[in-house]
């Protein structure tokens, strides 16, 4: 099991924006060990954000995201004490979902 | 000299072989493994199903002009267009050019922040989707002082 997210989500207006760090390998596939073989490729490939349960955005990513990703958006009509909850796959089949509550 | 469709045509038929020789696919990818494995903008296109893009003033990316760091480069995406569907991140000169892919719905905004790769200096896009199609572009030169792609 991965280590968890750090969430933080903000109100701002009627909106809350929703900043969010995950801890992953991200590994390009690109790289190469020291004995010279190609480091296979594993990073996280979906993404998936909730607010109080009901899905609002879902991303796709690729291996050239950065190690320990970051990610920001934008919740519609989020008020304080609201859930926001975000969850991701590896390619591996990793999963880890965590939640945040709105400030 | 071949003309642009022959490339292209060319192109996808090379992934095509590859994809059937079984020799990359070491992982079963639910999502759109073509677009991710695209070489150029045109390839990103065609696999997610979307016309060529056209430049727009509503569509934004934000970047740094000059990143240190080719590993960690904050990127940012946005659009004040209606109907929006896919926000995608893209970097021209990385092996494979499909950075990221934001799946837009009503319940937020048409703006997300992510950090990305990058292998060198490369002029970055971002690319709307819309809902019937059509496909708008911003890019923006991004130069790296040290690569973050290889080891």
């Amino acid at each position: 099991m991965a280590d968890p997210m750090r969430i933080r989500a903000q109100v701002a207006g009627d909106k809350a924006t929703v900043r969010v760090l995950m801890a992953h390998e991200m590994e390009s596939g690109q790289r190469k060990d020291s004995a010279g073989n190609l480091v296979p490729a594993w990073f996280i490939s979906e993404i998936t954000a909730t607010h109080n349960g009901k899905a609002v955005m879902t991303a796709e990513w690729g291996p050239a995201v950065s190690k320990n990703p970051f990610l920001q958006f934008t919740v519609k009509g989020a008020k304080a004490g609201d859930k926001i909850g975000v969850s991701w796959k590896d390619n591996k089949g990793d999963t880890r979902t965590d939640e945040a509550t709105v400030s | 000299m071949p003309t642009r469709r022959e490339t292209l045509k060319r192109s996808a038929l090379v992934a095509g072989l590859l994809a059937a020789t079984g020799l990359f696919p070491q992982y079963a990818f639910a999502f759109n493994k073509a677009a991710f494995e695209a070489k150029n903008l045109a390839d990103v296109m065609k696999a997610l199903g979307a016309s060529a893009p056209t430049e727009s003033k509503e569509v934004a990316i934000g970047g740094p002009d000059i990143a240190e760091n080719g590993a960690v480069v904050p990127l940012t995406t946005s659009t004040t267009l209606a109907g929006v569907k896919h926000l995608l991140i893209l970097v021209e000169k990385n092996p494979s050019v499909l950075v990221a892919q934001f799946n837009v719905t009503d319940a937020v905004d048409a703006n997300f922040a992510t950090r990305s790769k990058m292998g060198q200096s490369s002029d970055v896009y971002a690319v709307a989707i819309m809902a019937d199609g059509k496909s708008f572009f911003a890019k923006k030169e991004v130069k790296v002082t040290l690569g973050g792609c290889g080891g």
